[in-house]
């Protein structure tokens, strides 16, 4: 007999994500993912300005910040046909690269970390073997005996004071903890660390978006012109500050992340065979170097890989109507052809309508509708999208670059590839491609600099920027690889207006309930078979759901025919 | 703000010792903070002094119809020793993003310190409320945020609202605000609430708003729109280092022109720097390292009340207050045009007399707001 626990709500992730699991013989049976917030952006895009739909749909996400501004600008140059200057790619991926460094950083240490490190049972550790250890994996100079010590004296007040702030009622002492003391004190002294480096890493941003989080975009091109000769623009003091933190965080992320990283996974070597999940893999990809519609330009090559059979990588085509298409069947919305239609987001449609339990409730009824995704497919496969897809991909596609990183670290755990296809695989593929990032911004600001001292200052391109350029109609869409997956945003414009603007997420992709046939999606799917230790404490479901990295925030959005019809008028206290 | 339920616990400069930092790092934070709550020098002992000797206050920070860029921007504050501080010292008792209990372990968090410190509780707000629907589009724990926001409220000291979202409904109450998302200081009656707009806020200017609650006992100095006036009292355009260039009729007329290059103003291309009040100008972000306009794109303004229904964005401002709504950049720039004539011909601008009156009035507002600035 099956018990129902509830995880609610789902800490250390963006937004609000509900689980609901049965749990059989110590081991999860069944699994239920619900987004339990909306906002409905997509419905307040209509019949605004094209040009304004990056600043609008950067805050669908505050966390993997800038990923659907930049998303947004291409969506409304690919419409507008509109090319933007080589300086401009070279600065949006330099931007996307830091924004991967940061937040796959702080996912691994401020969101995750916490699942695999014991905070308290870092107190018994020996600061001396402490240091010992650190130095034998790792050059980073913050290692010695007394750094250790002082760490943990300061962690050892602050636990004894009782007040355990955001380490309260954690799961201290569980058994799924396997590491020794010292690793823990390892993990712990950098999550205090990466706090200190992230806040330098965005800074990339400042230089070049004006602010982060919410950096600024620009259709086009990027407003932050060069000017090497002023005080304002892009000049030698700018570029020098962005290529000290480029430098320092490539440091940062090959001697503190990936030996951390490499060091907790080899003492968690059974996940890599829990939380596989669905076994096919999606991506989009990002990181043109010769334009964004030469899709052989890029450093994340696109794909799709069925079956965990990395031997075939297949095309994706976003603007075929039978390739991506969004069900509701299981969803919080209704479509006019019925439940069980799915519909390609060039055609989007849809209506909310809750029909869930009235609140406060226990329990969600997950044979009907439980949550506020709608739930996208390829080809009518449900797809998990991501690092591990990304760098699967890139390993089955052949790159050496991939393919440099992933053996290395197979070789360092002593692990088949099949390990990939797990939990544990997801985590450290977010380690890897946060490497190669690091690695290929590096040129990408040389060949900025390189540009410039070359005489060409074009930063972007305003041809077209002017509303009265523009064709009556126009449709188009735009791609990226977000940090947690393959992201797209479709877009029509009729009369320099937005028509309809539809967004098709990493998390929702992940995250979404089942579609018409039943199939599960990724979240759920990696769920099945997960041991369970303790019924009362969801440290094993809370692993396998980090190791996606949710965003829940971006998950839900969908436009509204008839936005009065949902809105129903209530008296706010005013 | 009375303290009593409080008092057995440590005072931030027992803690700070404990913790292993010295009495100058402890004192290099009391003068940081008093520069971010904007007092003179002199205060920085008052300010040590409120430090040494004021308990802990326990933190509740929710979050409801939000996309977490506040807790972002919160934990991207400058300075490494108010990370520390704010992450373990005020006693963030309950936040989502960052705690490490799920589900019923996070829930109890929860009930434990509003339980505990009742009515001595600060309670943090990221994001609005969707009121339509009796609350659905938002749940939590099986809950509305309606019915979270109304337990948490009641037993609060003070509310800080964090953001746009929580002042005003940010994006999500732009038109036609569907799911009618609502701002907190229309949900909570009885209780001082703190807006703290920006989208999001300035990292150092939370960490500020938060200090001075700590180390004062008592609410900023408000606005009459509840924002604290040492953050939100002057206009971005005021405050601007682009402003000479406003003032003398130098504009970037695209985005890739040589204007643009030269760092001209951007009051053309759309920037709202002149009716949004921020500290943008001044504290800069992210370190201060640079703000929008040093970047060269326009501010959007977003400190500001429906700052997404106010316009496009790259249309220029017409109807700014205090500009006059005929006026526009051409008739500002010929403000400091007429007394400054060879860059009259140089940019082709005539003088008009019929303005003469918008110019008088601009004139004098320039004149005071320069003198607030100087003062």
């Amino acid at each position: 007999m099956s018990k129902r626990i509830v995880v609610d709500p789902i800490t250390r992730i963006e937004g609000h994500l509900r689980v609901e699991a049965d749990i059989e013989n110590g081991k999860i049976k069944d699994a239920y993912s619900s987004g339990t917030m909306v906002r409905l952006l997509e419905e307040i895009l209509k019949g605004r300005d094209p040009r304004d739909a990056w600043a609008f749909v950067g805050r669908v996400c505050g966390v993997c910040t800038s990923t659907h501004s930049l998303n947004s600008v291409r969506t409304v140059e690919d419409a507008l046909d509109i090319v933007i200057p080589p300086n401009a790619e070279l600065v949006r991926n330099i931007m996307h690269c830091a924004l991967y460094m940061h937040d796959h950083v702080v996912h691994f240490y401020h969101l995750h970390a916490m699942d695999w490190v014991d905070v308290v049972d870092a107190l018994k550790a020996d600061p001396q073997k402490t240091s010992e250890l650190a130095q034998s994996i790792s050059s980073w100079p913050k290692s010695s005996p007394g750094y250790f010590r002082d760490v943990q004296s300061r962690i050892r007040k602050f636990v004894e004071s009782g007040q355990l702030g955001i380490f309260a009622n954690g799961y201290w002492g569980h058994p799924a903890y396997k590491l020794p003391s010292e690793v823990n004190l390892i993990g712990l002294a950098h999550y205090l660390e990466a706090l200190e480096w992230q806040k330098e890493m965005v800074k990339v941003h400042a230089v070049f978006g004006g602010k982060n989080p919410h950096p600024n975009y620009l259709v086009g091109g990027m407003a932050c012109a060069i000017g090497i000769d002023d005080v304002s623009g892009l000049n030698a003091e700018r570029l020098a500050l962005v290529g000290k933190i480029l430098k320092d965080g490539k440091t940062f992320i090959e001697q503190v992340y990936i030996p951390d990283l490499m060091a907790v996974a080899s003492f968690y070597k059974d996940w890599g065979a829990i939380g596989g999940g669905l076994g096919n893999y999606m991506v989009y990809g990002d990181l043109p170097t010769n334009g964004i519609r030469d899709k052989s330009s890029y450093k994340f090559p696109g794909g799709v890989i069925m079956n965990k059979d990395i031997s075939k990588v297949m095309d994706v085509d976003l603007r075929k109507e039978d390739e991506i298409q969004e069900f509701i069947s299981h969803s919080w919305y209704e479509y006019k052809e019925g439940k069980d239609k799915g519909l390609h987001p060039y055609k989007g449609e849809s209506k909310i309508k809750y029909t869930g339990p009235k609140p406060p409730f226990e329990h969600l009824d997950t044979t009907k509708d439980y949550s506020y995704l709608k739930t996208p497919r390829w080809k009518g496969n449900a797809m998990e999208v991501g690092p591990l897809a990304r760098v699967l991909v890139g390993y089955a596609r052949g790159r050496e670059d991939f393919k440099a990183v992933v053996d290395k670290a197979l070789t360092d755990l002593n692990v088949p590839v099949t390990a990939l296809f797990s939990t544990l695989g997801r985590t450290a593929a977010r380690g890897l491609e946060a490497q190669l990032a690091a690695t290929w911004v590096q040129d990408f600001f040389q060949e900025l600099l390189t540009n410039i001292k070359n005489g060409d200052t074009r930063m972007a391109d305003s041809s077209k920027f002017d509303p009265k350029t523009w064709p009556k109609t126009a449709m188009g869409v735009g791609h990226s690889e977000a940090p947690r997956g393959a992201l797209a945003h479709w877009i029509n414009i009729e009369d320099e207006k937005i028509a309809n603007y539809q967004l098709v997420v990493p998390t929702t992709w992940n995250a979404s309930p089942r579609d018409n046939k039943g199939q599960m999606s990724a979240y759920e799917a990696a769920l099945i078979d997960t041991p369970v230790a303790r019924e009362d404490q969801p440290l094993e479901i809370i692993r396998t759901i980090h190791s996606f990295d949710p965003c829940m925030a971006c998950a839900v959005h969908l436009y509204d025919e008839e936005g009065k019809n949902i809105a129903r008028v209530s008296v706010v206290g005013d | 703000m009375s303290n009593d339920v409080l008092t057995k616990q440590p005072t931030y400069y027992q803690e700070i010792i404990r913790k292993g930092y010295s009495r100058r790092d402890f004192i290099r934070f009391a003068g940081m903070m008093a520069a971010f709550i904007g007092v003179e020098n002199s205060a920085i002992g008052q300010v040590a002094k409120a430090l040494e000797t004021n308990p802990r206050i326990p933190i509740i920070w929710l979050h409801f119809q939000e996309c977490t860029c506040c807790s972002e921007s919160f934990i991207r504050s400058s300075h490494p020793i108010v990370a520390d501080i704010l992450l373990d010292k005020v006693s963030l008792d309950y936040t989502e993003t960052l705690m490490a209990a799920s589900g019923i372990q996070a829930e109890e968090a929860l009930k434990n310190t509003m339980t505990k410190y009742k009515g001595e509780y600060i309670l943090c707000v990221e994001g609005s409320v969707p009121t339509a629907a009796d609350g659905v589009y938002c749940m939590i724990g099986g809950k509305t945020s309606m019915q979270i926001l109304d337990e948490a409220a009641e037993g609060a000291k003070a509310i800080i609202a964090w953001g746009s979202c929580a002042c005003n409904g940010c994006v999500q109450a732009a038109k036609p605000n569907p799911t009618s998302a609502t701002p907190i200081h229309k949900l909570v009656k009885g209780k001082p609430v703190i807006k703290v707009p920006g989208c999001p806020p300035i990292g150092e200017v939370m960490a500020g708003v938060i200090v001075h609650l700590l180390t004062f006992g008592k609410i900023p100095e408000l606005d009459r729109l509840g924002r604290p006036k040492a953050f939100y009292s002057k206009r971005v355009h005021d405050t601007c280092y682009r402003r000479p260039y406003f003032d003398a009729g130098l504009f970037v007329e695209s985005f890739d022109d040589e204007n643009a290059q030269k760092g001209y103003c951007l009051y053309k291309v759309g920037c709202k720097g002149p009716s949004t009040y921020n500290a943008c100008g001044v504290t800069k972000w992210n370190g201060g390292t640079s703000f929008p306009i040093q970047s060269g794109h326009p501010c959007i303004g977003c400190s500001e009340e429906n700052f997404w229904d106010n316009g496009r964005f790259y249309e220029r401002g017409s109807a700014f207050a205090g500009f006059g709504i005929e006026s526009d950049a051409d008739t500002l720039g010929k403000v400091a045009l007429g007394v400054t004539g060879a860059a009259l011909a140089g940019h082709a601008i005539y003088t008009n007399i019929n303005k003469s009156k918008i110019i008088d009035r601009l004139t004098a507002e320039g004149k005071a707001s320069e003198k607030e600035m100087e003062g």
